[in-house]
């Protein structure tokens, strides 16, 4: 089987199982949306303007709700057994990491759709042109490229759940700083142009750990 | 007594002589900086100690990454008990130069504290390393968790200076020794600045060197536990 079927059998598989579950979807989406309304009482009633703190809420919401996301997308499989066949087949340890990459972007991303006109309605603002969702898919593949790795990682640990945002967030930070100025640069009507070193930052950071993800993840999964 | 330890003490004894000069220079024999308070101009001393510490770190964290990369490539044990070792002396030299910063940045900032870009970096850097150690002590098996460890290592070090570069774009205090133009110490300081930095080094490989031993040590105190079935 060639490298990119291998990739796409395993993304089809996990996006099947989700559609017949809802698991790591609702989860996500429910807890995501818990965060938002969560900040919303604690700032209200210090903050002047709620809009000021939107962009840092929206990436919170992200960051909780995607390594909620991640811990499932690899609970689920190791309680089944589900892992050890997928270690089994014969494709190649770098198929199976952009297989759970592209499967773990699609459902953060998914989820952010949806969250984004909840916290448009809530806030009064526009967060869907273009240029956000062009910000929000940057910052959500560095998320997941190295969230995936770690989440591999952090399933075999004994503390499992609780061991991914202690290893993911410190390590995600350049993300999380790009991400929050970026958003709230276009929320005060600045250009995607005048935005280039965050950009940089964040695209360096992708590209950069895919690479490391792609080299690496074959000593995760050994067995 | 055979080769390796004898030569051991004997670089410990080298440390310990280069510390104690480079104390007595840093203290007694350096000049006084010039157009600070009083109380600024005491502080200053710091840097004998602050900087070198934490050039110590990075180079004790650069060392892991490297043990790492090696632990990966070979897959000898010894190269994992080089990355723990090293991640562990980092850790402390790390905290070393940050309560250092932070007694400094008293007298001349006012403040014990501040959000620039150095000192988040550092916290950062900080929260990484106690994530390496708080992996490795959630897995038990010895060969996967030196695997893990080494791969979370990897990416760790990776990412300090993006994040460094992105916590950059706020505004720094901090005061910048080496820059394009000048380097930012007189004449009379900077043969004890290197000093410093020197000492420090030494001090670093035989502190590192000893943890290896203890690394080693213990790894065959556990195989003989399971030798005799404890």
């Amino acid at each position: 089987m060639n490298f990119w079927r291998a990739v796409i059998a395993i993304v089809w598989k996990d996006i099947r199982a989700e559609l017949r579950t809802k698991d790591i979807f609702s989860s996500m989406f429910v807890f995501a949306l818990l965060t938002v309304i969560l900040f919303n009482f604690a700032f209200e009633l210090r903050v002047p303007d709620m809009k000021m703190v939107v962009p840092g809420i929206v990436w919170v919401a992200i960051s909780f709700a995607g390594t909620l996301g991640l811990n499932r997308a690899f609970v689920i499989e190791q309680d089944k057994g589900s892992l050890a066949g997928l270690l089994l087949a014969p494709v190649d340890r770098a198929a199976i990491y952009f297989g759970k990459l592209i499967g773990n972007l699609l459902f953060m991303f998914v989820v952010e759709i949806i969250i984004l006109p909840l916290v448009m309605i809530f806030y009064n603002l526009s967060l869907l042109s273009p240029e956000h969702l062009l910000v929000l898919l940057l910052g959500t593949y560095g998320f997941a490229a190295v969230g995936t790795v770690f989440a591999a990682i952090a399933v075999n640990t004994r503390a499992r759940e609780v061991m991914l945002p202690i290893l993911l967030f410190p390590v995600l930070l350049p993300v999380l700083i790009a991400g929050v100025k970026m958003t709230g640069a276009l929320l005060d009507g600045e250009l995607l142009g005048s935005l280039g070193n965050w950009l940089q930052i964040v695209v360096v950071y992708d590209v950069g750990f895919t690479v490391v993800a792609y080299l690496t993840f074959g000593y995760v999964m050994e067995e | 007594m055979n080769g390796s330890a004898r030569g051991l003490v004997f670089l410990t004894l080298v440390a310990a002589a280069l510390v104690l000069v480079a104390a007595y220079a840093a203290l007694l024999m350096a000049p006084n900086a010039a157009g600070l308070t009083p109380d600024e101009t005491a502080a200053q001393r710091i840097i004998y100690f602050h900087v070198p510490s934490a050039w110590l770190s990075m180079l004790a964290f650069g060392v892991t990454t490297i043990a790492s990369i090696a632990y990966l490539a070979k897959g000898r044990r010894f190269w994992d008990g080089v990355a723990v070792s090293s991640a562990e002396i980092g850790i402390a030299f790390t905290l070393a130069a940050t309560a250092s910063g932070s007694l400094w940045a008293k007298p001349a900032w006012n403040t014990w504290w501040t959000w620039d870009p150095r000192l988040t970096t550092y916290t950062i850097v900080f929260l990484l390393y106690v994530a390496y150690f708080m992996l490795r002590s959630a897995l038990e098996d010895p060969a996967r968790r030196a695997r893990f460890a080494a791969v979370y290592g990897i990416f760790a070090f990776l990412s300090v200076p993006i994040t460094f570069m992105s916590i950059r774009w706020w505004r720094t205090i901090h005061p910048v020794l080496l820059d394009s133009k000048n380097f930012g110490l007189s004449r009379g300081m900077l043969p004890v600045f290197f000093l410093s930095l020197i000492a420090f080094t030494v001090f670093y490989f035989v502190l590192l060197a000893y943890r290896v031993r203890l690394e080693r040590t213990r790894e065959q105190v556990d195989a003989l536990k399971e030798q005799l079935g404890y």
